[in-house]
């Protein structure tokens, strides 16, 4: 029998690009002076799903008509935005300023193991559900059942600190699976 | 131009000890106009027997000493300690767990008062810290450069063309064995094991590769350029280790697409991380090198990157870094 090495025949890659993209925003607003303000404008962007990652509230600090200026950083899914802004408008929020934290750092990973759907898509929630961070691509080659796996995943995030913390998410979860993670230079 | 005679030993008599002498043959009249030293070596001790002669051995004995002609009864020590000489050029096998021969060897060199030159890792890498201290006691001095990228001009650069300059990473390709099965891996779209055969075929790897691909040699090195360019005091247990045995064709067909190579990296920074693992590199990154090269990029404060390419294995490289070593000690 000749070596089997010789016929080997490169798999199908497969391609999956994700739609819902969350995103995480910086809003500047501004409050009427009155009890019970702050409640009542960051209720409706968890009415949304969205979650508020910091809120800056300088209570000496007043506008010249009298509001309280707060700065909020939180994260949403795109399409969600913007009926957050018209929930705020409706509630009597100014909404002063909106600017999108954009996702700019990215880096490619490589993954090589037995590699299940089911694992990948745990893994590509747990890096989606930061906020700061998520999985752009991903392009999966399966040989065939008993045989390795590989993909490539591109990992995105706000800042080069939230990169690494999404690749040492990924990396903690490869090595609970025995999955080999080979990360660029 | 004033000369002075330098008499050499040669301790470990196989590829790199022969190519020592071969080098110190075809070089000895212009390293003596341009340097004005005389290099004669004076002894040569290989298990299969010893030649000694203060006036330089002969080609003939060393022809004689080849062939398996028992020579004498001296010992490798008895011709480090007793035959009178400066420096002793260490090329016995590398031996990562206990350092010996070469361990032994080196210390009786040093306490001989000789200088030390050695393509043996496996002394450097165990014992650093103490080999040092033993040299400076003595006032002697031992270079390594060939036991870390052979032909390729590491620990010399940093130290002299780069002095000055803080060091805080060093990267790169350190083991030819690994690169060639993964550049030849990528480049025809062959399995692991298929062009592992390949290259114990024709001689890149060795019977038993395990530790050319587990990574070991490339940690061994590592832990040379720890200790010798950022002061650590490592060891090989320091070292966190893969190697490509894993690699698959797939995997770097993914990498192709996504513009990546896969090369075994080690890599060592100022903050004490000492790693070898299969990194993906851009591929149009200096280390994105192929075959049997070695390539290191060295990170500074003052010059920025700094990149090396060259080959780092076969027995001229490997004695051009010996030579080279053996001139530093005499300007
Ligand atoms: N080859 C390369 O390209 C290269 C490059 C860089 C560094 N190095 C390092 O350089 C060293 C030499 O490599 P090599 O390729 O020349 O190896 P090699 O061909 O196996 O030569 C080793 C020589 O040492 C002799 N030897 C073994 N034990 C000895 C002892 N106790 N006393 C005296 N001689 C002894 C051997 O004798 P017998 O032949 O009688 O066994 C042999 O002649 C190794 O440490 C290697 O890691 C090699």
């Amino acid at each position: 029998m000749e070596d089997r090495s010789y016929f080997y025949l490169p798999p199908p890659i497969t391609t999956i690009n994700k739609k819902v993209i969350t995103m995480k925003v910086s809003m500047s607003i501004e409050l009427k002076d009155i009890p019970g303000q702050l409640v009542h404008a960051l209720q409706p962007i968890s009415n949304l799903g969205g979650n508020i990652r910091s809120v800056q509230h300088q209570r000496d600090k007043k506008t010249p008509s009298g509001r309280i200026p707060l700065q909020l950083v939180l994260e949403i899914e795109e399409r969600s935005l913007n009926i957050l802004v018209e929930r705020l408008k409706e509630r009597g929020v100014n909404v002063v300023r909106i600017g999108e934290e954009r996702l700019k750092d990215s880096m490619v990973v490589l993954l090589i193991g037995h590699i299940v759907h089911s694992d990948l898509r745990e893994t590509i929630d747990s890096i989606d559900s930061t906020g700061f961070a998520e999985v752009v691509e991903l392009s999966l080659s399966m040989p065939g059942v008993d045989m390795t796996s590989s993909a490539s995943v591109t990992l995105s995030a706000i800042g080069k600190e939230e990169l690494k913390d999404a690749l040492d998410i990924l990396e903690a979860t490869a090595e609970k699976k025995g999955i080999m993670v080979i990360s660029s230079i | 131009m004033k000369q002075e005679t330098v008499r050499i030993s040669i301790i470990g008599f196989g590829y790199v000890g022969s190519g020592v002498a071969e080098v110190i043959r075809r070089k000895r009249e212009a390293i003596a106009r341009k340097h004005g030293i005389d290099l004669k070596i004076v002894g040569i001790a290989d298990l299969k027997g010893v030649i000694a002669d203060e006036q330089g051995v002969s080609e003939e004995a060393i022809r004689a000493l080849k062939a398996g002609e028992k020579q004498g009864d001296m010992t490798s020590l008895d011709i480090i300690r007793d035959v009178a000489h400066e420096v002793m050029v260490e090329t016995t096998p590398t031996n990562v767990e206990t350092g010996e021969p070469g361990l032994t060897h080196i210390i009786t060199a040093l306490e001989s008062g000789r200088h030390v030159v050695t393509s043996n890792k496996g002394p450097i890498a165990l014992e650093y810290q103490k080999l040092m201290e033993l040299a400076a006691k003595h006032g002697k001095e031992i270079k390594f450069e060939a036991a870390v990228g052979g032909a390729m001009p590491i620990i010399s650069l940093v130290r002299e063309n780069l002095a000055g300059n803080g060091v805080m990473s060093i990267k790169g390709i350190l083991n030819g064995t690994c690169n060639y099965i993964l550049t030849r891996m990528a480049e025809e779209d062959l399995p692991y094991e298929h062009v592992l055969k390949e290259a114990q075929e024709i001689g890149i790897a060795e019977t038993d590769p395990s530790k050319d691909i587990e990574g070991v040699d490339t940690a061994v090195k590592l832990v040379i350029l720890a200790n010798s360019i950022f002061g650590m005091n490592a060891t090989y247990n320091d070292v966190k280790v893969v190697g490509i045995s894993e690699i698959t064709p797939d995997a770097l067909k993914l990498a192709n697409d996504a513009g990546y190579v896969i090369k075994l990296i080690g890599d060592v920074d100022s903050d004490g991380r000492l790693e070898v693992a299969p990194r993906l590199v851009p591929k149009d990154d200096p280390l994105n090198v192929g075959g049997t090269l070695n390539v290191a990029t060295i990170k500074t404060d003052l010059a920025g990157e700094i990149t090396v390419i060259g080959k780092g294995a076969g027995p001229i490289e490997a004695a051009s870094a010996i030579l080279s070593d053996i001139i530093g000690i005499y300007s």
